[in-house]
């Protein structure tokens, strides 16, 4: 089983929930496939029992021993990713138009080292394990889509059977879609803000879009009761399950700052509220 | 007729991949003459656009017949538009897949699934 | 003459637009709203918006009449936009980057470009504030087109740029045309974390940027001991408040309440002092 935990808005909470659903569904992998701000693993801090390079595009090179400078290269590409001769791999998108123009044949792709992909394992607790598959980006990359099809790849090798629980990442683009599909169950986490509402609403067409119903989250649901309100009636109207709200809480930036998952602090209220939703995403699951 | 099947591994013994677009190898199996290959699917490498590549293969190879879990939108556009026909098999073996196929028990696969939905359960 | 001041944060939800348009109220410059996946920026400006623009990218059409389905083109796409079927050569419009590649290599002048909609930008007035966004339509993949056509319409003056969350694509489109940068995190291991992410990559691309902490609380001194380590500049921190959060979930700016403008003002005068501006 695969659980996706997507927000549209950043920090809403994502990773809070998802560390605290995998504590409570106890026995799962997860992927955090927020890769351009992977957090999850801070929480946990174990041993690499994979490391490898990841690919995730390609960048023109240009063998200058064969190069005579004619300047064909630059005027064709349409990203201005050649200045002087010279390749800017920032904006290179790997096209190879210049590689096609080229006379001498002096420019060539090559796959461009956009990430590192990692499976951490780490003893903790009462014999308990915990593996986490995710990515650290070179920082100005682009690739996430694929990259994040990686990390869950990584994820699905050493499940054993278990679950998947998968931290996606913000926004609405190729990285949340690659961090959806195939899912059986999505939760959307989203805030009682004007903005959360409105980001609510475009990653919800996103998930209509590949056909999953999604269960909602709504995180430090008494900032704004009203905004609950209307997000509620939203949902009841549209046939959206709210499984869950929780509280604003201070215990959970104690728990970020002493990189533990929320469940480590039993008795605080949004604990309670998220072993609430578990219960009820438990049911949901299993219909 | 060329069949292929999408497989987890390159012998005939090994499963089939219920994916198309990411699945790890095509086995290619000519029944006339009975020949057998397993080539790496171009789609698995491909950072955008697997099932686009992994189809172009098939057509390249002059397959006829797909055997597979079942296949995303753009695949099925363009297996469709070049009368490759589809079928759908379970996690059987890729040899037992083709026999299947051939004792006519596989259902054909006449849509698309959702996209990138190769290994959701329905 | 403009000045762009990037507002960026690697982390999402640290408070870029939060920051960004009280800035931009204070500072009476021009606000544009990069975050094209979920733009939330005209929340609290509610400009009146008098300019609507599509933006298009190309995307490849074949003229069967000329083309032989000799499949060079398919070859070439380093995308697979486009696909060798039996019959012709299918085109898989969302996967194109508009390279051009194709066009290049048909030797039957087969290929031509069309246009399609991926996105919109905006532009409009809140009292004498200019404001700008740009508004990526769901389903499509790639957002940086969007991004590139609002900022090809900057206005002069100072123009305060609100970023995507992140450090990939979305941001480095926004930075390449940016001449400063804020950077704003909150006290949070997470926010820690994903702060040095953003420090990187803006040292990669030599701009020029400080911190704002948002959420501060004097109780954590991780970012200030980091920023300080680093020698990076500390613009100003704007303290942890619930009625500041509940004033935001309403849609209502963080200038707007006396709790704040000194806040703001401390930034403001600290990055004048630091971008050296008038």
């Amino acid at each position: 089983m695969e659980l996706v935990v997507i927000s549209g808005k950043g920090g809403t909470g994502k990773t809070t929930i998802s560390a605290a659903l995998s504590e409570l569904a106890e026995d799962v992998v997860n992927a955090d496939c927020d890769v351009d701000a992977p957090n999850l693993y801070l929480m946990y801090k174990g041993e690499n029992i994979e490391q490898e390079n990841f690919c995730g595009g390609k960048k023109a090179v240009i063998d200058y021993n064969l190069c005579i400078g004619c300047g064909m290269c630059e005027k064709h590409c349409k990203f201005d990713a050649i200045k002087h001769n010279k390749v800017i791999d920032y904006k290179c998108e790997g096209c190879g138009a210049c590689a096609v123009v080229c006379y001498k044949n002096a420019i060539k792709l090559i796959d461009e080292k956009t990430a590192e992909t990692y499976v951490t394992k780490t003893n903790y607790g009462d014999n308990k394990t915990k593996v986490i598959s995710r990515a650290e980006m070179e920082v100005g990359t682009e690739g996430s889509g694929k990259l994040v099809t990686e990390v869950r790849k990584n994820a699905k090798k050493h499940i054993e059977g278990r679950s998947i629980i998968i931290d996606g990442s913000p926004g609405i683009g190729c990285a949340v879609m690659a961090s959806l599909t195939g899912c059986d169950v999505c939760v959307i986490v989203t805030e009682p803000t004007i903005s959360g509402f409105e980001d609510f609403l475009r990653v919800l067409a996103v998930c209509e879009h590949f056909g999953i119903k999604p269960l909602v989250c709504i995180n430090k649901f008494d900032l704004n009761l009203s905004m609950t309100e209307e997000i509620e009636k939203f949902c009841n109207e549209n046939n959206f399950i709210v499984a869950g709200k929780v509280p604003f809480d201070e215990t959970v930036m104690k728990a970020i700052n002493n990189l533990k998952p929320i469940t480590y602090y039993k008795e605080s209220p949004a604990c309670t509220a998220i072993i609430n939703m578990w219960l009820t995403i438990k049911k949901e699951i299993n219909k | 007729m060329i069949v292929a099947v999408s497989a987890l591994g390159k012998e005939k013994e090994d499963v089939v991949d219920l994916r198309f677009g990411r699945c790890n190898f095509f086995h290619i199996y000519n029944l006339e003459t009975g020949e057998f290959k397993a080539v790496e699917n171009k789609g698995n490498t491909a950072n955008e656009g697997a099932g686009i590549a992994a189809s172009s293969q098939i057509v390249d190879e002059n397959v006829e017949v797909v055997i597979t879990g079942k296949v995303g939108p753009n695949a099925y556009k363009i297996l469709k538009e070049s009368s490759i026909k589809m079928y759908s098999s379970v996690p059987i073996k890729s040899i037992d897949a083709v026999n299947e196929f051939k004792d006519s028990k596989l259902n054909e696969i006449v849509s698309a699934g959702a996209a990138h939905s190769g290994l959701n359960k329905q | 003459m403009s000045l762009n001041i990037a507002i960026l944060s690697g982390k999402g939800g640290t408070g870029k637009t939060t920051v960004s348009t009280s800035l931009t109220k204070l500072l009476k410059s021009n606000y544009v709203d990069c975050d094209v996946e979920e733009p939330n920026g005209f929340i609290f400006f509610k400009p009146k918006v008098v300019k609507s623009q599509d933006v298009t990218v190309e995307y490849p059409v074949i003229d069967s009449s000329k083309c032989t389905i000799c499949g060079e083109c398919a070859k070439v796409c380093q995308f697979n936009a486009l696909c060798k079927s039996k019959n012709g050569i299918m085109v898989f419009e969302k996967l194109c980057h508009s390279c051009g590649a194709c066009s290049i290599v048909c030797k039957n002048k087969a290929l031509t470009y069309k246009e399609r909609v991926i996105g919109i930008v905006e532009e409009g007035f809140s009292k004498d504030i200019s404001c700008m966004r740009g508004v990526l339509n769901v389903g499509e993949p790639m957002a940086v087109p969007v991004i590139k056509k609002l900022l090809g319409n900057l206005k002069t003056g100072l123009n305060i740029l609100d970023c995507s969350p992140g450090t990939s694509c979305n941001v480095i489109t926004t930075l390449l045309k940016s001449d400063a940068a804020v950077l704003v995190t909150e006290p949070s291991a997470f926010g820690l974390h994903d702060l040095a992410l953003s420090v990187k990559l803006l040292r990669k691309l030599d701009i020029p940027f400080g911190v704002v902490v948002n959420k501060y609380s004097n109780q954590d001194d991780t970012i200030l001991s980091y920023c300080k380590s680093e020698d990076i500049n500390i613009f100003g921190v704007i303290p942890f408040s619930r009625e500041g959060a509940v004033n935001y979930s309403k849609g209502n700016m963080l200038l707007d309440s006396d709790e704040f403008k000194h806040c703001f003002n401390e930034i403001a005068q600290n990055m004048r002092g630091v971008f050296l501006w008038n």
